[in-house]
């Protein structure tokens, strides 16, 4: 069974300072369903490489501005 | 909901009554005779093409398809790698029984039940996969 991801976002902040910008708005932009933005949010899915990227791009910031990984081991 | 995730409720949904109907049926002509002598080709082929009509016709029923994305590409695969595991443990039953020279009814359906199971299987991980994570 899969275990959801431990990869923590900040989308919902930089949806919110981006004037609220909609999750079917991310999700058009970026080529995915909206089901898998609210996923992506929830951290029940870890993004391809790819789509890390173009979510960053959307937002204008760097990779680790939008997701970051604990330092401590599992 | 996606319409992938309804999809793959509506398809676990018929796998799960249609074999269930066919049971009651199949139970029903075994009180009467025994596994050897039993009509049992007939309905499990109108069984067989009752589950791929419905399960057509539910996926035109539910919607629209939504465009797919890299996840539910992912859960896809993950869900059927798990449901093969099942369709080849039920191969091997059949085989086993095929080798044990059991009588026909039996070997039919047990490949019919691990298509079932497999079935089953994939589309209950699919369904976590969608709920919990993947």
């Amino acid at each position: 069974m899969g275990k959801p991801t431990r990869i923590t976002n900040t989308i919902r902040h930089l949806r919110f300072v981006r004037g609220e910008m909609t999750q079917a708005d991310l999700a058009s932009r970026i080529g995915v369903t909206r089901q898998t933005v609210i996923a992506i949010e929830q951290g029940r899915y870890s993004p391809s490489l790819e789509v890390a990227f173009q979510i960053a791009r959307v937002f204008g910031v760097p990779l680790e501005e939008v997701f970051q990984y604990p330092d401590d081991q599992p | 909901m996606s319409y992938e995730e309804r999809r793959i409720w509506a398809y676990a949904a018929v796998a799960a009554v249609v074999p269930a109907v066919y049971v009651v049926i199949m139970l029903g002509r075994l009180a009467d005779a025994g596994a050897a002598e039993v009509s049992y080709v007939r309905p499990l082929l109108v069984a067989v093409a009752a589950g791929i009509v419905v399960n057509f016709l539910a996926g035109m029923l539910i919607g629209t398809p939504d465009r797919r994305d890299e996840r539910d590409v992912g859960i896809f695969r993950y869900g059927t790698q798990a449901g093969y595991f099942v369709l080849a443990a039920g191969a091997a039953g059949a085989l086993a029984l095929t080798l044990a020279e059991a009588a026909h009814f039996w070997i039919a359906n047990a490949l019919y039940l691990a298509f079932i199971l497999d079935a089953l299987t994939s589309s209950a991980v699919k369904i976590v996969a969608y709920r919990r994570g993947f």
